[in-house]
Order: C-alpha cells, then structure tokens, then sequence
C-alpha cells in the first residue's frame, strides 16, 4: 500500500517549492552569464578567459557553505537527535558534491588557458577538491548504512570530524605556499575590483545560495517522501 | 507484583524506542524484584531484544529511564552497569584467546581484583576446568554456552538478562542451563529471559509477559500448565 | 592507577594477544609494506631521481597504505561472536574503550612503521644517521593523528558491506595534513636542515593530533552506542 496523498503533501510541497527556486536559479545562472559575458569589461591581464571566475569562486564558496551547513547539523544532530537533521544534513551533502563538482570541472578549463595547465595546487581548487573527496566519503557511508538511526549518527561524526579538516588542509596549503611560492602569482579575489566585475561577482554569489536553497529543498523534500513511503509500505 | 520491600533490581519506566515515525517500542514499564524470572514472549519483530538491549545499557531509549538497583542507565553512568550479566546466543568471546584468557579479560573489564583467579574459579564452577586452556572454536555449543554464562556472571551481577539463551542446545545441556539459573535465582538473582520458545522457559519462569508490536499485551505470573497458555498466547500474538 | 587506565590498557593487551595468535593482519601490513617499497624502487629512474628527492615521499606512502591494511583488522576482530557488545556492557567509560582500541592500533601500526624503516634504508640506501630521532618522533607525531581518526572511521566501516573500501575512502582525505607535515620535516631532517625550517609543520602535526585525538574521543560514544 502506498502512502496517502495527504500524508505526501508536505514533501511534494517541499518539491515543488524546491524545484522553484532552483528553475530560479538557474535561469539567475543564465543571467550571471550573460552578465560577464557582456556586461564586464574584460581583465587586462588574464582576458576572455578570466570570466569563468563569476562561476568558479561563487561555485566554490557554495560547496563550503554546504560543508559547513553539513558540520553544523551533524553537532546538532548528536546533540537533539532530530532525524530532521540529519534530512537536512544529507540534502547539503548532495547540493555540495554538486557544487564541487562543477567548481573541479571549471576550475581546470580556466586554469589551462591562463596558466597553460589543467591543474594546479592553488588553495581554492585544492580545498575544493578536499571538500568533493569529503562529500563523496559522506554519501558512500550513507549509502552503506541501512539502519537510520546508526545511518544518522555515522554521517555526523563524520560530518564533524570532516568540517574540523578543513581549516588543517588550509593550513597545509598555507604552510606550504609560503615555503614553496609559485611562479605564477595568482590573485583573482584581489581587493581593487572595479565595481562592474564586484558587482557581477556579487550577482553570481546571490544566484548561487538561491541555487543552493533550491536544491537543499528539493533533495529534502524527496527524501522525505521516499521515508514516508517507506514507513507506509511498513505499516501494511 | 510479588512483594518485598520494594527495592526493585531493575525498572523501566516509560520506555520508547523509535527513530524518526517508525516506533518500535512504546512506553514499556517494567519491574524486576529479586529471585523472579520475568520471561518476556513474543512472536518476531516485537522489539523483545530491543527491550533487552535497552535494558543492558547497550541501546540508548528515546524517551524513558532504566534504573539498575535505582542508579538510572545513560551517559556518565557507565558503573551503573556493573549490575548487570548478559547472555545473549552470541558467546562474546574472542576464537583467538583461550577460555582462562578470556574470562580473565572479562574480569579485567569489570574492573575486579585478581582477574585470573576470579576467572580460574569461575571455571571450576562451571565445569570447565580442564578446558580452561581451550580456544572456543574447538569447543561445542553446549561447552561455549557454560563458558558464555560463566563468562557473564562472574562480576557477580544482581540481574541477569538472557536473550535466546537456549538456541542451539541439546535437551542434556538446556536442562544444565536451567538448573545454573535456578540455582542462581534462589540465591536473589533477578532474571529477564526473552525467548520465542516458550517450553524452554516455562519451567524457569516466575511471571510470564508478552510483548506484541512494542506493546505489553499481557503481564501476569506463571501459573497453570504450558498447553493451557498457548493457545490464549496463540490468539494475542495473531491478533 | 585509575580504573579507565587499567580497562583501557586490558582492551589493548587483549588486542595485542590476540593478533600475536593468529598474525594475519600484521604479516599482510609487513608484506604490503615490502612490495610497496619493492614496486616503488623499480618505478623510478634511478639517473633522472635521486633517492633523497623520493625517499621522504615514498616513506610515507608506503606507512599510509600499510596503516590502512593494519586499521582494517580494528574492529573486525570484535564482530565475532558480538565481542564488542561484552566490551559494551562493562562498567567503564566509551572513552576509555577508544583509547584501549587506539593504543592497540597504535602498537601494531607503530610495528609495520619499525619494520618497514630498516627495509627503506635497505632499498633506498639512504643513510639516516643523525636524523633517526628526529624521524621516529615525527612518525611518531603523524601516527598518533591519523590512526586516532582510522580506529573511529574502522568502527563504522566494520558495518557496512564494503568495510575494506568504506576504510580507505572515509580515511584518506584525513591522512593528508599528517602525511604532508610528515614528509616535509622527513625531508628536512634527511637534508640536516635546522630546526626552524620545520616548526612549522611540527606544530601543524602537534595541533592535528591534539584537535583530532579529542574529537575521536568524544564522539566515539556516538558510533558504539545504539
């Protein structure tokens, strides 16, 4: 037997709302696009190709927003138990493999015309790859763990031990930055933006949360019909 | 209720066990006074050894409280459980230490004095003497389960509580089971013996509790014949 | 000596016994080690790469895998007939059970790094002369770190299907602060550097292990208790 409409609707509601906003936010993407591409001048230095730079720092930023969101609702999560929690933690968890993974695709195409590589060791991609390898390592634990409750209270401790990495692998590329300086100096973040480029920027950072708002909300809100469902097909 | 003066071994009061909307225990009271043997039936997926695991101090209760001699089970309170022996079917012993070694690690664990003689003696009196030097694997089912309830009771705790005990037991080695948990039941100590085999702990109950669906469904001593109460458990666990 | 001492001390001693009996999972770690530094020596051109630019690298690949093969047995060994529920029921702290299962894994991890050494400077001919206490409390200090991590992370692999792959992904990304602080005083101390020119990396490796070692233990009760 299948769960009753009724009892589904706040999760198709949750659905809905969630699809909304991440159609939104796309079509902000679109915008974002459209923006740097025609609207912002063009960096003298590092050309056409520097424009990628609307999507990849904001595309980063949300990954850590994620991360940290995910961290977050571990602790709370061990502390109150509430599977809402430990929902809300898992749909951050795959809006930010998401947001990764896009910012590990990006960032290469842009490297390779300006430093005329693929890869390189630069703090943003290197912490970003971290986070990509964390969430995966979070999801394949999840994935494994068939009992809610144990399922729940693994992916905390690992969502917290994994948000209190992050500042270590920091301090890593930090540490060793300044010992091993780069050849090619590399300050896209630098503070003397003109207004325009600040602007976009600023643009793409709001499209990017409501992106990830959406997407946190659809995921969520799949995951709670799944549960409820389940739990319907249980009681049969 | 038998009476005494009312300090009970062990009491549940209120206990829950549930994750998120799937509820597998509902509000279980339940008391334990000294020398009773409260056999809890039920068919499977009751949540019996839930309860049980919840009482050992193995589970943590969303809602509700277990007090083992009035000192109430959870976090910080780990001594607590010095109280209490646990048999379950699995033996809890390592295939890679002899039996001396590992009743002398349990007597470690609870933090006794003399540990190798503590478990030198715990063997004598299971029987087990000559074995003491033998790796579990080589052993019968019988032989581990004497190792297991020596294993269990040599902190000398004030309840017991066995889940499944006798699976796996010929007749001979059932009845020596039952005759060690008699024997120790007149000497004061509280039992909680989840069974879906009633026969096994017919003889051994003092009270007789069914649990249905996480629910008690019944709660009463043990009284009459075994073949008068089956069929009145037959029809509450159908239903 | 305080009783979560005593407990914790019996859990390690319990797991040293038993792994002398039956030996699988340190000789598998040694013999990993090995092929790892045998299939290393033949990766590499000898004229194009001098040893001493590899060596620090090599050295603490080849521990970080090992670690990995030896971490796996952690709590393997207590699935057998629910042993972790007889750990579970005495009357002793989860944190004391952790630090017992850590000093385990420390003592046999610490044994494949003590083995694998003399083998490295065999392979490697490389000469550690001045810098050895220097390196053995450096492998020291990295140890501590990513095995705290890897015993917490074995206990929740060892109940999923794939624990030996659930292990490795889970623990990686954890083993590369260690791993990198490690390799860079391990190369400064090969080259009879100053002190200062490491410090830096020593303290990351200190704090690692400080910040790490606590969350473990805190959050252990949250993975054993159900």
């Amino acid at each position: 037997m299948n769960a009753s409409n009724a009892a589904l609707e706040p999760a198709r509601r949750l659905v809905r709302r969630g699809l909304t906003l991440s159609l939104l936010g796309l079509v902000g993407l679109a915008g974002v696009y459209v923006l740097a591409l025609g609207f912002t001048p063009i960096e003298a230095r590092q050309g056409l190709a520097q424009k990628i730079f609307y999507l990849h720092v904001p595309a980063a930023w949300s990954a850590l927003l994620a991360f940290s969101l995910v961290g977050l609702a571990s602790i709370l999560y061990l502390w109150l138990r509430d599977p809402r929690l430990d929902r809300f933690a898992a749909a951050s968890a795959n809006a930010g493999v998401a947001f990764s993974a896009v910012m590990l695709t990006t960032g290469p195409i842009w490297a390779k015309p300006i430093w005329g590589t693929w890869w390189t060791w630069d703090a943003r991609l290197t912490l970003t790859l971290f986070l990509f390898l964390l969430f995966v390592g979070y999801l394949a634990l999840r994935a494994a763990v068939h009992d809610p409750s144990e399922r729940a209270r693994f992916s905390a401790v690992v969502g917290i031990l994994g948000m209190l990495l992050v500042p270590f692998i920091h301090l890593s590329v930090y540490l060793f930055r300044t010992l091993h300086p780069q050849p090619i100096v590399l300050k896209p973040s630098a503070p003397s933006l003109p207004p325009e480029m600040l602007r976009t920027l600023l643009i793409s950072f709001t499209v990017f949360t409501v992106l990830y708002l959406g997407f946190v909300m659809t995921r969520y809100g799949l995951m709670l019909a799944e549960e409820l469902q389940e739990e319907a097909r249980d009681a049969a | 209720m038998p009476s005494h003066d009312g300090a009970f071994l062990l009491e549940a009061r209120g206990l829950h066990r549930s994750f998120g909307r799937v509820r597998i225990l509902h509000g279980i009271d339940l008391s334990l006074g000294p020398g009773e043997a409260l056999a809890v039936i039920g068919p499977n997926g009751a949540g019996k050894t839930t309860l049980l695991r919840l009482l050992a101090g193995l589970m943590r209760p969303t809602a509700g409280e277990v007090r083992l001699l009035g000192q109430p089970l959870g976090r910080g309170n780990h001594h607590a459980r010095r109280a209490v022996g646990f048999l379950s079917h699995q033996s809890l012993l390592y295939d890679d230490l002899t039996l001396l070694e590992n009743l002398t690690l349990a007597a470690r664990l609870y933090l006794l004095e003399r540990p190798v003689e503590v478990a030198r003696t715990a063997l004598d009196a299971a029987g087990l003497a000559d074995r003491a030097g033998e790796l579990p694997r080589r052993l019968s089912r019988g032989l581990i389960q004497r190792a297991a309830l020596a294993r269990s009771t040599l902190h000398d705790p004030r309840v017991l509580l066995l889940d499944e005990p006798f699976t796996g037991l010929d007749a001979m080695a059932s009845s020596r089971l039952r005759d060690d948990l008699q024997a120790r039941l007149s000497k004061g100590l509280g039992l909680v013996l989840v069974t879906h085999n009633l026969s096994d702990a017919w003889e051994l109950a003092s009270r007789l509790a069914v649990l249905i669906h996480g629910r008690w469904a019944a709660d009463e001593p043990r009284s009459g014949t075994l073949e008068a109460f089956l069929p009145r458990y037959q029809r509450l666990a159908g239903a | 000596m305080p009783e979560a001492i005593r407990f914790a001390l019996a859990i390690a001693a319990k797991d040293i016994r038993a792994e002398l009996r039956s030996k699988t999972a340190l000789l598998s770690a040694l013999v990993f080690a090995a092929l790892v530094l045998v299939v290393f020596n033949f990766a590499r051109d000898p004229t194009v790469l001098a040893a001493s630019d590899l060596a620090p690298s090599v050295l603490w690949v080849t521990f970080a895998l090992a670690a990995i093969v030896a971490l796996n047995r952690a709590f393997n060994i207590e699935r057998e007939n629910a042993a972790l529920d007889g750990l579970l029921l005495a009357p002793v702290s989860r944190e004391a059970l952790f630090v017992g299962k850590m000093l385990a894994n420390l003592a046999f991890v610490g044994t494949v790094e003590l083995v694998t050494l003399p083998l490295f400077t065999l392979f490697f001919n490389v000469n550690l002369g001045r810098a050895l206490p220097g390196i053995l409390g450096v492998t020291a200090l990295a140890t501590i770190g990513f095995v705290a991590v890897g015993t917490i992370f074995s206990a929740m692999a060892v109940r999923t299907r794939f624990a030996e792959l659930m292990l490795p992904v889970l623990l990686l990304p954890f083993m590369v602060p260690p791993l990198i602080g490690a390799v860079q005083v391990t190369s400064r101390l090969l080259a009879a550097r100053p002190l200062s020119e490491m410090w830096g990396w020593v303290r990351l490796l200190a704090l690692y292990d400080i910040v790490f070692v606590t969350l473990c233990v805190l959050t252990f009760s949250a993975v054993v208790d159900e």
